[in-house]
């Protein structure tokens, strides 16, 4: 357990929404959950996949203080943001920012699960999106892919090889950027003090609210 | 012509609260007129097969109700009429009324030979259009008054002809007109009452597509003896006995994307109607209500009670999330139980959406100030304090608080005429 968690944990003892309502973007939406149902099934991913808890579940519990359950839980990750659950919700409870904002909460106190898919294409995205200020694809699809080791990255890079070469015919995608930087915006400095200034700006926030301020 | 003074009381929608307002002030001695669109009295209430929680025939209340009126000389009753302008003050008002010609006059007998003659149908609007009927039409059995009407569609065709052929007693008069009357009022009583949320407008349980789901009030004309399947409760697509219904209580109630209210009436509507597939069908008939909490409103409680213990009827806490249709038309629900979190989808042979209650007049143009709150309800205005909301037009309620409205507006009308005889006496 991290720092932050233990420190959280002790902050607001048993009062789990109190917690979610301060600390997770939105949260103080919860309480406005009236149990209807219509999120969990609204939502295109819990027919097929499943989750741990639906969103409907996943807001009792945050009101039944389960913080454990909730913060180490799939649930957040599997949305698509679709947004079906919003839209239908009767009592405009904003579920899809909600989840992200459960979601963010338990990935900044250490407890997200580990090489969850959502959470590696979200680290991996930014990271190369902001590096050069553009995506890099073809270094992009490579750390997607080898994800999981080299054997099932080269077996899955020759699954998808057809639409690949089509990419590239229709020059959607360069080869060589797998070696070089790749395409970058103008001014790659000004994109990342702007990144470095909104972070402290968000930090700076974050750290309020967890302070209690 | 319209007898009526300043002294006079106008009560607007003769439904069960119009009737209810208007006979109470006859019955103490006011001149009233009461006015309604439709060619018959009793408004929707008349097109219930059943009230709870008594499960008795609204026919009884019905007849009990036009036996006061016709014994009271005081109400004057215009049917096929409409209020189209409203000026003055409370104690002085002038109203406008817009009558639409019936074709048919005071010599009808409703012997029914018209009907028999012509033709022609047209959509059957007192079984909410299941059904057809013919151009020349008693719209119910117990319709008030107890005379048949012409549709105007009729009008320059063979079949008006035929009708006025067939009039045995010269009751039939196609050269009637739209008329504007005008008369004086001292108080207005507003109830125009209520009409069934669109249920179009929920798109994921897809009503209007799939003919095996209807709304409530739809369910009602089924059950009904006197509705369009003879009170056969039988699925639209293909005749078929609907053995297992599902119920989908607050289709459109409670909810910020539709209505913003909880429309009352519809838990105890759905759970009424689950006897009647019990009546029907016996230990075969099997009800399901998807609800998000059961409302039972009132002292009503027991009434659920009875219900949850019928063995035929289940109940899940579940607010349906869309519906689909497999290959046999049968409708499936899909969504989550709340109790234990498990998906379902499950079909059924017929889903009764229980649609809630929105006003009449709502996106209407009510030709006088008049408040009314969020959801279109009218209110209790202090700065026009001589027209009075009651029932439905007011809020949304079953049929024992429209008629406890509808007298306390009453009360509040006699209270006004009162002091303007006061003033000339």
């Amino acid at each position: 357990m991290s720092n932050m968690n233990e420190q959280m944990a002790a902050k607001y003892k048993n009062n789990f929404l109190k917690e979610i309502e301060e600390q997770a973007e939105m949260g103080d939406w919860v309480k406005m959950c009236m149990q209807c149902g219509v999120c969990s099934g609204s939502c295109p991913t819990n027919f097929h996949a499943g989750w741990d808890h639906p969103p409907q579940e996943i807001f009792m519990m945050i009101r039944a203080g389960k913080r454990e359950e909730v913060l180490t839980s799939n649930s957040m990750w599997q949305c698509t943001s679709c947004y079906n659950c919003y839209v239908r919700c009767p009592r405009k409870v904003p579920i899809t920012h909600i989840m992200h904002g459960i979601a963010e909460y338990a990935y900044r106190l250490g407890l997200a699960p580990k090489m969850q898919p959502s959470l590696h294409l979200s680290q991996t995205f930014w990271n190369n999106a902001t590096k050069h200020g553009r995506v890099n694809e073809v270094q992009l699809t490579q750390s997607l892919y080898f994800k999981d080791g080299i054997g099932a990255g080269i077996k899955k890079a020759m699954e998808m090889k057809d639409v690949a070469l089509g990419l590239v015919k229709a020059k959607r995608l360069n080869i060589m950027e797998a070696l070089g930087g790749g395409h970058k915006c103008k001014d790659v400095d000004g994109i990342h003090k702007m990144l470095a200034k909104a972070k402290e700006l968000e930090a700076k926030r974050k750290a309020g609210k967890a302070a209690g301020a | 012509m319209t007898v009526a003074t300043n002294q006079t009381i106008l009560v607007v929608g003769g439904g069960i609260s119009g009737m209810t307002a208007a006979l109470e002030a006859a019955e103490t001695g006011k001149q009233v007129v009461l006015v309604e669109k439709n060619p018959w009295l009793g408004g929707r209430t008349a097109q219930l097969y059943r009230y709870f929680p008594k499960m008795c025939h609204p026919t009884c209340g019905l007849e009990i109700n036009l036996r006061r009126l016709k014994a009271n000389p005081r109400i004057q009753v215009y049917t096929l009429a409409e209020v189209t302008g409203i000026n003055g003050v409370k104690g002085d008002y002038t109203v406008t009324v817009k009558q639409t010609p019936r074709y048919v006059n005071e010599k009808c007998t409703a012997c029914g030979d018209c009907a028999k003659a012509v033709d022609g149908e047209i959509d059957d609007a007192f079984n909410y259009n299941l059904g057809k009927t013919k151009v020349a039409y008693l719209p119910h059995v117990m319709s008030y008054p107890q005379r048949y009407v012409l549709d105007p569609s009729i009008k320059g065709t063979p079949d008006a002809d035929k009708a006025k052929a067939a009039c045995k007693v010269g009751a039939i008069d196609l050269d009637m007109q739209e008329e504007l009357l005008n008369f004086k009022a001292g108080a207005i009583v507003w109830a125009t009452g209520w009409q069934p949320y669109d249920a179009k407008k929920i798109t994921p349980y897809r009503y209007g597509e799939f003919a095996n789901v209807i709304t409530n009030v739809e369910f009602e004309r089924l059950a009904d003896p006197k509705g369009p399947t003879g009170g056969k409760i039988l699925r639209p697509s293909d005749g078929k006995e609907a053995r297992n219904v599902a119920f989908i209580q607050c289709a459109g109630s409670r909810d910020e994307n539709h209505l913003r209210h909880c429309s009352r009436f519809c838990c105890m509507g759905s759970l009424k109607q689950t006897h009647y597939v019990q009546e029907a069908y016996g230990d075969a008939g099997k009800s399901t209500i998807y609800y998000i909490d059961i409302r039972a409103i009132d002292r009503f409680e027991d009434f659920y009670q009875k219900v949850k213990a019928n063995p035929n009827v289940g109940f899940i806490k579940s607010k349906v999330a869309r519906i689909t249709q497999d290959k046999d038309q049968n409708p499936v629900l899909w969504g989550v139980n709340t109790e234990g979190y498990k998906r379902y989808s499950t079909p059924h042979d017929l889903v009764v959406l229980a649609v809630g209650m929105e006003p009449s007049v709502k996106g209407v143009e009510i030709p006088a100030e008049v408040m009314s709150d969020s959801s279109g309800f009218v209110m209790a205005d202090p700065a026009n304090a001589g027209i009075f909301g009651a029932g439905c037009a007011t809020n949304a309620l079953d049929v024992n608080r429209a008629v406890q409205s509808a007298t306390a507006a009453a009360l509040r009308a006699i209270q006004v005429v009162n002091k303007v005889a006061r003033a000339e006496a």
